[in-house]
């Protein structure tokens, strides 16, 4: 007795590392990535961005995180530290604003792709798709507003 | 000895990589919408910032932000990986030595990162045990 499923003659089989294709987006069986689209330049446009903020990331947010679990350990910060130590200079405060708008582009593309990925009803994928670009401008304000104009303890005395 | 079908399954490295990007960039994202709020906070509510840093600080909250930093930490190693193949097609030949390359680096930074994230978790047991 086997559980074995009975082998499947298979067709003509395709090249080695040959690219599913479907529309204008391509799925590359070595990296599992995106190829890099044709016939489309918003996609393309897409593509790059993503590469490019991604390598900006990779040095950004494992930073940050570095500095705010290994330099700094979260028992000793607060909103006193904050405005006291880590947003103490124009550096670290443009530091996290790069951090932020990079993180913006990055997350809301790679959402914007399992989106595109999960949701097919056109009403339902456009609504989504405006829900998530409305949160992240919302998230870019947010975020702006408070690196911009938290007081810091050097020119105004303790919080 | 016979190992039922789901067991024998191993899915190619390409399709493992691609799920845990997927997740892992899906739980990134979700605390990235946390942390601008909370963020937010340390002006318009900085009272209720030191509550949300108290919990980060306990230790379920360092739990947490282990699993936060191995997300981060697979997904900027594999990601490094996709654009290193994708601009650079002629490291396709070695994407096997990437792949396991990628998990090298992941246990070597990641280990030593959530040893010192849990340090409140573990250090007290140990000078319990007059070992520290």
């Amino acid at each position: 007795m086997t559980d074995e499923p009975a082998p499947v003659p298979t067709p003509a089989s395709p090249p080695a590392f040959a690219d599913i294709e479907s529309g204008n987006v391509t799925v590359s069986r070595v990296s599992r990535a995106r190829v890099r689209p044709r016939g489309s330049r918003k996609e393309l446009i897409v593509w790059y961005l993503m590469r490019v903020t991604a390598v900006a990331l990779f040095v950004l947010a494992l930073a940050h995180f570095s500095i705010l679990h290994f330099i700094w350990d979260p028992a000793t910060q607060s909103a006193q530290f904050i405005a006291d130590e880590r947003w103490n200079s124009i550096f670290w405060r443009g530091f996290d604003w790069l951090l932020l708008t990079m993180v913006l582009i990055h997350a809301f593309l790679g959402v914007r792709t399992v989106v595109l990925d999960y949701v097919h009803s056109p009403v339902w994928r456009t609504g989504t798709l405006w829900l998530l670009y409305v949160i992240g401008i919302i998230l870019f304000v947010l975020g702006t507003q408070v690196v911009i104009t938290l007081p810091t303890s050097a020119l105004t005395g303790p919080v | 000895m016979r190992l039922p079908l789901t067991m024998r399954y191993r899915p190619p490295a390409g399709m493992v990589a691609w799920a845990f990007h997927r997740i892992s960039g899906v739980g990134i994202f979700l605390f990235f919408l946390l942390h601008v709020v909370d963020i937010y906070l340390v002006g318009a509510n900085p009272a209720l910032y030191d509550d949300v840093l108290r919990f980060y600080a306990s230790i379920p909250g360092r739990f947490l932000e282990v699993l936060l930093g191995a997300a981060l930490l697979y997904h900027a190693l594999n990601g490094l990986r996709i654009v290193i193949i994708d601009l650079w097609p002629a490291m396709t030949v070695y994407q096997a030595k990437l792949w396991t390359g990628t998990w090298v680096i992941f246990i070597l930074l990641g280990v030593p990162g959530a040893l010192i994230i849990l340090r409140p978790a573990w250090l007290p047991l140990l000078q319990q045990l007059g070992l520290a």
